[in-house]
């Protein structure tokens, strides 16, 4: 039997309305490679660890997944020029992912990630 | 990466960069700090007056939810002395609306303040949703916004308030002035960057969020666990505006600083007497007594089509003609409750400053 590529779970919450995208539903939970190709392709997930196409899984990868994964809808409200569109808030474990390296952020097993939409009506 | 220090305390770990200053700073004086801008902002416009009953527009959204939290913080803490009321309008959207005042009554009970709901329905005789059967969904959001403005301050009026603040945000305030520029709209532009509006016989109307950016009112919000509704009206995707939003967020993206700079731009827009002058004089609407451009307000030459099934009259020429080719509006025509201001408004007493404790 192959032994299965190693991978860290995370917990993803969806707020201020961007839930709406991904089927209402604002708690997820989820396992992802801990190593992933480096165009974030997600389709092909067994690539070879440590091979020199890949890297530690990160949140542009994360935004990735859940693009071609989770959501159920309007990708442009998601996803724009492979982050998140503007307006769209991120934390890392409750912190704002400006002060962690944004998308560059290397995940970390049973990390918390929050997307907060900040568009919908005031 | 070794967690980063708060720039103001030096003690806690930063959780949140501020966009208008690039700042990295922990919560609690992230709380501090946007409190206290709110605050700054209230007093040097002078806003308020010890004794004032002030009414919170609350709509159930992130902007009303965290105005009711901060108000309240806020007149406790520096002894504004206001009388603070929740004020909500029911447009009668099922599935928006009605969702969306659930939230507004848990906030209620939350912050302890009164609330008034006032619907379409009472006032008008109309929901949004029969609206939109009857019209569709072209012109239905010029209905609703003049609807709306008038049910404010009618609720307002039965509230005996003086006041009505709103949520507006700096990024509202900066969509609005691009807006207004694409639009060619100058007498629009200047006053739509004004803290704050009173004409002769309105009720004064504030923006104290008027400096405050989204992105900390939705982190204060997530930080707070406070309790708001966040959905799109259903009858409205506001195309224009949506366009506008998110050219702005662009622009934010690449220079935080955008936001405030396009506000300021906005405020140097001093509009020129000839323009003012080209817009009539203020009356009063000779049918329901609210402050009208014309013989009848806005609302009531709406309602007049609506309820005579010409729904474009109060919108376009062509239709305002048809309405009156139509001869003189029945007897038994529908109108809105006469409107009269709270009795103690029309003595206008003076603002002053509140006072901070020492
Ligand atoms: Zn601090
Ligand atoms: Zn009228």
């Amino acid at each position: 039997m192959m032994s299965s590529p190693k991978t860290i779970a995370l917990k993803i919450e969806f707020g201020g309305g961007m839930e709406l995208l991904f089927a209402n539903q604002r708690s997820h939970k989820l396992s992802i490679p801990a190593r992933v190709p480096v165009d974030n392709s997600t389709k092909e997930l067994q690539a070879e660890p440590d091979s020199s196409n890949t890297k530690p899984t990160d949140i542009v990868f994360l935004i990735h997944y859940l693009r071609d994964h989770l959501l159920k809808e309007r990708e442009e409200l998601f996803i724009e020029n492979g982050t998140v569109r503007p307006g769209i808030l991120v934390l890392i474990n409750d912190t704002d992912w400006e002060l962690e390296g944004e998308g560059d952020y290397k995940l970390q097993d049973g990390d918390e990630i929050v997307f907060i939409s900040t568009l919908h009506g005031g | 990466m070794a967690p980063r220090i708060c720039a103001l305390c030096h003690t806690s770990k930063a959780m949140l960069r501020r966009p208008k200053t690039g700042q990295q700073i922990c919560r609690d004086c992230f709380f501090f700090v946007f409190e206290t801008e709110v605050h700054n902002t209230i007093t040097e416009a002078k806003l308020f007056k010890p004794g004032d009953r002030v009414a919170i527009g609350a709509s159930g959204g992130k902007d009303s939810t965290v105005l009711a939290h901060v108000m309240k913080t806020l007149n406790e803490r520096y002894r504004y002395g206001l009388d603070l009321f929740l004020l909500s309008i029911d447009e009668g959207i099922t599935g928006y609306r009605d969702d969306s005042l659930e939230t507004v009554k848990r906030n209620q009970q939350q912050y302890d303040m009164p609330l008034k709901i006032l619907s379409y329905d009472e006032l008008y005789g109309w929901t949004m949703d029969a609206i939109v059967a009857k019209i569709g969904k072209k012109n239905n959001c010029t209905f609703c916004g003049v609807f709306r403005r008038q049910a404010l301050d009618r609720g307002a009026a039965m509230l005996n308030v003086d006041h009505i603040v709103t949520g507006h945000n700096a990024d509202d305030i900066a969509e609005t002035v691009l807006m207004n520029i694409m639009r060619g709209d100058i007498s629009r532009l200047g006053r739509c960057t004004c803290i704050c509006t009173e004409g002769e016989d309105t009720i004064k109307r504030s923006k104290p969020f008027k400096y405050a950016y989204e992105k900390e009112i939705v982190m204060y919000a997530y930080f707070k666990k406070l309790d708001y509704f966040s959905t799109e009206c259903i009858y409205s995707p506001d195309a224009y505006r949506g366009h506008a939003r998110a050219f702005l967020k662009d622009l934010e993206a690449a220079r935080p600083s955008a936001i405030i700079d396009i506000i300021h731009s906005g405020e140097a827009w001093a509009v020129k007497e000839e323009v003012k002058a080209n817009q009539n004089a203020q009356q009063t609407c000779k049918r329901c007594g609210y402050m009208a451009s014309n013989e009848l307000c806005k609302a009531c030459t709406l309602l007049e089509g609506l309820e005579r099934g010409i729904a474009d009259a109060g919108i376009t020429e062509r239709g305002m003609k048809k309405l009156e080719a139509q001869g003189p509006a029945p007897d038994n025509l529908r109108t809105i409750p006469f409107f009269r201001l709270a009795s103690h408004q029309q003595n206008g007493h003076p603002a002053i400053e509140v006072e901070a404790p020492t």
